[in-house]
């Protein structure tokens, strides 16, 4: 048996270990979350209505739309894959909802149901083509996008868009406020006591185990953190009209499927297969299963975006499956810290991602900035992540001793 | 165990092939292993030791032949049959993944959970505890694999197919990237397995790590059997010469590249 260490000693090979893997394993979340602040900054400096709660509070419901579809390309990228076909399949959702809603009359919630099965049903038809026929990802999607625009276009018909009622299910997706302190403070309060509990009964478990635990002062520094936040967002957004319904779904996806990723056997390996096919399929992971399911969770993912995006329009259009859906969705993982090369990363990327680039385009907008200027920025913010990305793969690879 | 000695082996193979499109990797290979035996299995490169090897583990089943498990003929079509039976294998290339921790990487495919949540503390619980009765050092369980040296890497692939209590060891090359006191660690280990009455496959090209520990030679040649020897009756040089070919038993003769025996 492991000798029983002192406390102390446990925490300090604890905070070494950390330090180890900050040193050969990159810092983690910090040089977003940096950009994050630095953009922060300047567009408060240039207009002082950037960090206003009106501005904050439309930027946190337009972040949801495509930070969903940004969630399932997470899933893709992590067994290092990619998939094109998430923009169309989001603009397909939509224009399915609208045409079975509006023009054939189904009930909203039967509506909805098919539109996301719809996203489900082809996310398992582009896995099953790539795992099962070995056709490369790329091309697979790539159809996709094609096929699936060309749906969404036939069913919006002649006037290519078609609206819906702005008080029914989906309208409400983005347009719902929660403004009752006593739960938005109470939320805040019920998720930082949660982490709080989650964190010391780990703790507890690890030192019962005589196992390196963290130090009681972390747990709490981080919660402190986490309070911070989570108090700020619901003052700062109560200010306007109250915490938007939006962005409370969003939150859970994230959460929940962090959870799935880094907490069930499942998750681990989605990150395996990232790591290496072989050594996964060696180690008795049915790969096939695994990358089907991927494309699938992708492919519900875009369509439950799709329905948050048509949402905001109260229609869908075709400017809802738009090209920009994708890039912006792929863009917003990178630049959120999810590898391209497999294997690394997670779904809090697609907040941090997505909360960048829908930053730009809104300070742009109260700039007064055009499109074209806008695209430019982006795309470096896009390629000086990826170059992040690549520094640290080359790293890893480097530090490897013989 | 003496008594096990004679009865049935653990694992046997009969008129095994594969083929790789043109090649014809293995041909009518014979192997028996029994419970309490360490047998070395050696050739020159592309005798077709490593594709005998993923034959067993199930990552490339054969396309003709039987493998019969304690008397018994089994199907291993895929590495979860092969894990079932009780055979765990560390691969030549040893098959990990870079970027999980040792921990994930040592439970890939057999994680421990409670209702669905991964069990990390008792995951690394177990992990420290093999590693303190094998007594190795691992500077960090937490750290992902592309961190860990070669040796490292290497200690770490056969530790993961202890886990699990095997019945039949297969080991490719196991020694590759071991100093020379983990390599004598190494050998002190499989003979303790063997007492304990696992059976082991232990590829390998260095002849002093097989006289060590081997009971038996099987030797392969151009995906053939070409002789079966008794470590203590042979001498080295026949059964370099069979490596070689100097000694065919099987094939016929034919030119032979001059190469060194490391």
């Amino acid at each position: 048996m492991t000798n029983p260490l002192p406390t102390k000693a446990r925490v300090a090979e604890y905070a070494g270990g950390v330090r180890r893997r900050v040193r050969e394993g990159g810092l983690g979340p910090a040089p977003v979350l940096l950009a994050l602040a630095v953009t922060w900054v300047v567009f408060q400096s240039l207009n002082d209505k950037f960090l206003s709660p009106r501005n904050l509070s439309v930027l946190s419901v337009d972040i949801v739309g495509t930070g969903m579809v940004a969630v399932g390309i997470v899933f893709v990228l992590l067994i290092g894959e990619i998939d094109l076909s998430v923009g169309s399949l989001a603009g397909l959702a939509g224009a399915v909802f609208a045409a079975l809603h509006v023009n054939v009359g189904m009930t909203e919630w039967l509506a909805v149901v098919v539109a996301v099965v719809c996203g489900t049903a082809i996310g398992a038809l582009h896995g099953f083509l790539f795992a099962k026929f070995g056709v490369p990802a790329f091309v697979v999607t790539l159809a996709g996008l094609l096929t699936w625009s060309g749906l969404m276009i036939y069913l919006l018909g002649p006037d290519s868009s078609i609206s819906f009622s702005e008080d029914g299910l989906v309208a409400s997706l983005t347009s719902r406020y929660y403004s009752a302190p006593g739960f938005t403070y109470g939320l805040a309060a019920l998720c930082t006591a949660a982490y709080l509990l989650v964190s010391l009964r780990d703790r507890a478990r690890r030192a019962g185990a005589g196992m390196p635990c963290r130090a009681r002062s972390g747990i709490w520094v981080r919660t402190g953190l986490l309070a911070a936040v989570a108090f700020t967002t619901v003052a700062v957004l109560g200010h306007f009209e109250g915490l938007p319904l939006a962005l409370l779904i969003f939150l859970g996806f994230i959460v929940a499927s962090d959870l799935l990723l880094r907490r069930t056997p499942y998750g681990r390996q989605v990150l395996a297969l990232g790591g290496g096919v072989e050594a996964a399929r060696r180690a008795g992971v049915d790969v096939t299963r695994v990358r089907v399911s991927v494309f699938m969770i992708a492919g519900t993912l875009a369509a439950v975006g799709g329905l948050f995006v048509a949402s905001r329009f109260t229609s869908a259009s075709q400017v809802s499956g738009s090209g920009m859906l994708l890039i912006n969705a792929v863009a917003a993982a990178v630049i959120g810290g999810t590898s391209l090369f497999g294997g690394r990363g997670s779904t809090w990327s697609a907040l941090l991602g997505v909360l960048i680039i829908q930053s730009i385009a809104s300070g742009m907008a109260l700039l007064g900035v055009e499109t074209a200027v806008q695209f430019m920025i982006t795309g470096g913010v896009l390629i000086t992540a990826v170059i992040f990305d690549s520094l640290a793969r080359r790293t890893a690879a480097s530090r490897v001793r013989t | 165990m003496p008594g096990q000695r004679q009865s049935q082996p653990l694992l046997a193979l009969r008129g095994v092939s594969k083929r790789f499109s043109a090649v014809q990797a293995l041909v009518d290979i014979e192997l028996e292993i029994r419970a309490g035996e360490v047998v070395a299995l050696v050739g020159d490169n592309a005798a077709g030791k490593s594709t005998l090897v993923k034959v067993i583990s199930g990552v490339g089943p054969p396309d003709k032949g039987v493998i019969e498990w304690q008397g018994a003929p089994v199907q291993i079509r895929r590495p979860q049959d092969a894990r079932l039976l009780g055979i765990a294998t560390v691969y030549q290339d040893l098959a990990m993944c870079e970027n999980l921790d040792v921990v994930a990487n040592l439970f890939l495919g057999r994680e421990i959970h409670r209702f669905g949540v991964l069990d990390e503390v008792e995951m690394e619980r177990r992990t420290r505890e093999l590693l303190h009765t094998l007594s190795i050092r691992i500077p960090d369980v937490r750290m992902p694999l592309a961190g860990l040296s070669g040796g490292q890497r290497q200690v770490v692939a056969i530790i993961r197919s202890f886990l699990g209590s095997p019945r039949l060891l297969l080991l490719d090359e196991p020694t590759a990237s071991l100093g020379i006191q983990q390599t004598n660690q190494l050998l002190d280990l499989i003979e303790e397995l063997r007492d304990q009455g696992l059976g082991v496959l232990l590829i390998s090209h260095n002849m002093s790590d097989i006289k060590a520990v081997a009971d038996r030679v099987a030797v392969l040649r151009l995906g053939r059997n070409n002789g079966l020897f008794d470590v203590n009756t042979t001498s080295q040089e026949q059964i370099i010469s069979s490596i070689t070919g100097a000694a065919d038993h099987a094939v016929a003769h034919r030119p032979h590249p001059e190469e060194v025996w490391p």
